[in-house]
């Protein structure tokens, strides 16, 4: 995993709420077998017609919005536990996604891939979202090590909460596997005595 | 101290406690099937790490099968190396498989119960966020991604925070014609899509004890659609019954000892929640939704709310323009052209018993295309034993075999652009059942009522 340790970066607005995963990519897009070449799906039937031309009012087909940063709408990710849903995101050059709300599977499945899903209230998402529509020349800073998530321009600067560990994992690239795979020795320990294992 | 039924199976499963507040949890069973699978299985050979319980694994073939024909070969090659991918993997790391021909072949989350391969007490994953359907044998039961089917793989083990605990309760009897999929849609609508993020949920009160296990996995099933973890139902005697003589339940002796433990598995009369809510049956109608995501739900015969708060107006115009309906709206009356009777949620056989004993001796409507899913091969043998099949093909409903079929429309069971559906499945998202497709959720009973007259009509009047 990549580490994440400050990214100075414009943003895209989404402020659609509820987004789900499969808006962010469709089913139909699952065949593949590997980890690669999600990006170009992702939200794809918002992104182009049925004849696969870009839709202009799409803001990923808007050429002002450039930047590692989406700004989507409350309740981020709900639906399906397709991790190929985060791997769209990152694909497409995504590193942070700002909502007031994360749907519980997303939120880990984007951790695990080193995307920061960063919560801000509702007045500030709403702000976020306005100030980017309007200008989108806006630069953000997201600094994980202080948890400050800053926009000079507009003289933004507001704390974020991450879980301590996870924060670890993402300043130094690690992932839940090599931590797991330490435990082996307490893991077979706690099997000796496994309950209700019929 | 009161525990509540979560708490007694989540502490019975840690490992150890890391200081942050993570647990080391154990998984008792993974599911694996053809989609989430592949990637983890590259990770766990990139890293080189050894499959580290393979005997607490089952895979099966689902989302991606074709529903006709199984016997001769995938003809879309994108599906057929995801299906040859997971025959390759669980032959190379020695996993059980139900793959494609095999009599146990089935939706990951109706062949576990029927197996008896779900149990209570147990902790079980899958990669599918449906995995929440094996709650309601008191399990906890819930859907991860990817990253983390790798994690069980190779540690049998996750790293969690542990969830906040709801309790939903459901007094009284509900109904005539009101099913288990109308109280958990009425629950949904109530709730909102990320009414129970953060927690999971058990379901209670007399209303839910009266359920059959199929109703209770119906209910457990959607608890994902308001952004819970997982739901469950503390195990009784339906639950033993249910259980009783599956082939990988346990047997004999065992058996007793597994029903004396199970026995001890409830909620405590003091035990905590950080939410509770509380319904009445009698206040459930027949449910549909008229939007795009499942808390969008009322009774058939309501009409669509007229207002919504601002914060939520540009979503649900959205929602309403891509259904074509307008606020305000009653649905009854509404032309459909297919019906989608399948998926995780409603393709058991009693689901498809009620279907049959609708629409016996009736014919669906002309301009109608009825196509009935079974969950597995054994739900697709019984209703052939039963002689449904009979009844249904009369009736003109198509009884195919089994997979994910129209629900996600992975394979090639695609609801064309804008074409109503009244589906039996569990989300109802823009494209979920194909590019344009416009999908209605609801009961089998409402979806056979729903075929047989062509359009949507107040079932109130066609029940009792
Ligand atoms: S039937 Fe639908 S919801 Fe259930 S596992 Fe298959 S795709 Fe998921």
């Amino acid at each position: 995993m990549e580490k994440f340790e400050v990214l100075h970066s414009g943003a895209v607005p989404l402020p659609v709420e509820n987004i789900d995963t499969d808006q962010i990519i469709p089913a139909r897009f699952l065949k593949a077998t590997s980890r690669d070449g999600f990006g170009e799906n992702l939200f794809r039937d918002w992104r182009y017609d049925s004849k696969g031309s870009p839709k202009v009012d799409f803001v990923l087909n808007d050429e002002r919005y450039k930047g590692q940063i989406l700004v989507a709408g409350k309740n981020f990710g709900c639906g399906s536990s397709r991790e190929h849903a985060a791997w769209a995101i990152y694909d497409a050059g995504f590193r942070v996604v700002i909502s007031s709300y994360f749907a519980d599977i997303f939120r880990g499945n984007a951790l695990n891939n080193g995307i920061l899903p960063l919560q801000v209230s509702e007045e500030v998402l709403q702000q976020l979202l306005d100030l980017v529509s309007q200008q989108p020349e806006t630069t953000f800073t997201v600094d994980l090590q202080q948890q400050q998530l800053l926009v000079p321009a507009a003289d933004i600067a507001v704390p974020f909460a991450i879980d301590a560990y996870k924060k670890e994992c993402l300043l130094n690239g690690y992932d839940d596997i090599d931590f797991l795979v330490n435990q082996k020795e307490a893991i077979e320990n706690y099997e000796k005595n496994r309950v209700w294992a019929y | 101290m009161a525990k509540s039924l979560f708490d007694k199976i989540w502490d019975a499963h840690v490992v150890k406690s890391i200081p942050g507040g993570l647990d080391v949890f154990y998984i008792d069973k993974h599911l694996i099937h053809e989609v989430t699978s592949p990637q983890a299985f590259a990770e766990l050979e990139s890293r080189n790490l050894p499959l580290f319980r393979k005997e607490q694994m089952v895979a099966t073939a689902d989302h991606n099968v074709p529903t006709k024909n199984q016997h001769l070969p995938i003809q879309d090659p994108l599906s057929r190396s995801q299906v040859d991918k997971l025959t390759e993997n669980c032959g190379k790391f020695g996993i059980e498989l139900f793959g494609l021909g095999h009599k146990h072949q089935g939706i990951v989350h109706v062949i576990g119960p029927e197996l008896g391969i779900t149990q209570p007490g147990m902790t079980l994953v899958c990669g599918d966020s449906h995995t929440s359907t094996h709650g309601a044998f008191g399990a906890i039961a819930f859907g991860i991604g990817t990253s983390q089917v790798t994690q069980v793989m190779a540690s049998q083990c996750l790293l969690l925070s542990r969830p906040k605990r709801m309790r939903i309760t459901v007094n009284g009897k509900l109904k005539a014609g009101v099913t288990a999929k109308d109280l958990i849609l009425y629950v949904i609508s109530r709730l909102g899509t990320g009414g129970a993020t953060g927690y999971f949920v058990e379901y209670a009160g007399s209303a839910v004890r009266g359920l059959s296990m199929e109703g209770r996995m119906t209910v457990c099933n959607m608890s994902i659609e308001m952004g819970a973890r997982g739901g469950m139902i503390a195990p009784d005697e339906t639950t033993f019954n249910y259980l009783k003589g599956r082939p990988y339940a346990p047997q004999g002796e065992k058996w007793e000892q597994a029903v004396a433990c199970w026995s001890t598995l409830f909620s405590d009369e003091d035990a905590e929640f950080e939410a509770e809510h509380v319904y009445d049956a009698a206040d459930i109608a027949p449910m549909i939704t008229y939007g795009t995501n499942p808390a969008m739900g009322m009774a058939i015969n309501g009409t669509i709310p007229a207002e919504v708060a601002a914060s939520e107006a540009f979503s649900t115009g959205k929602s309403l323009t891509y259904m074509g309906f307008a606020p305000g709206e009653s649905l009854v009356g509404k032309e459909i052209n297919y019906v989608f009777i399948g998926s995780c949620t409603n393709s058991r056989i009693e689901d498809l018993r009620q279907v049959a004993e609708y629409v016996k001796g009736k014919q669906k409507a002309t301009h109608v295309e009825a196509i009935i899913v079974p969950g597995s091969k054994l739900v697709e043998k019984q209703a052939i034993e039963e002689g449904l099949d009979r009844i249904l093909a009369e009736a003109g409903f198509e009884l195919r075999e089994p997979g994910c079929s129209a629900c996600l429309a992975m394979n090639e069971d695609k609801i064309p652009a804008g074409a109503y559906c009244v589906s039996t499945s569990n989300r109802n998202f823009e494209g979920r059942q194909g590019p344009g497709a416009r999908t209605l959720l609801a009961s089998p009973l409402v979806a056979a009522i729903t075929a047989v007259e062509g359009k949507i009509v107040d079932v109130t009047q066609f029940l009792n």
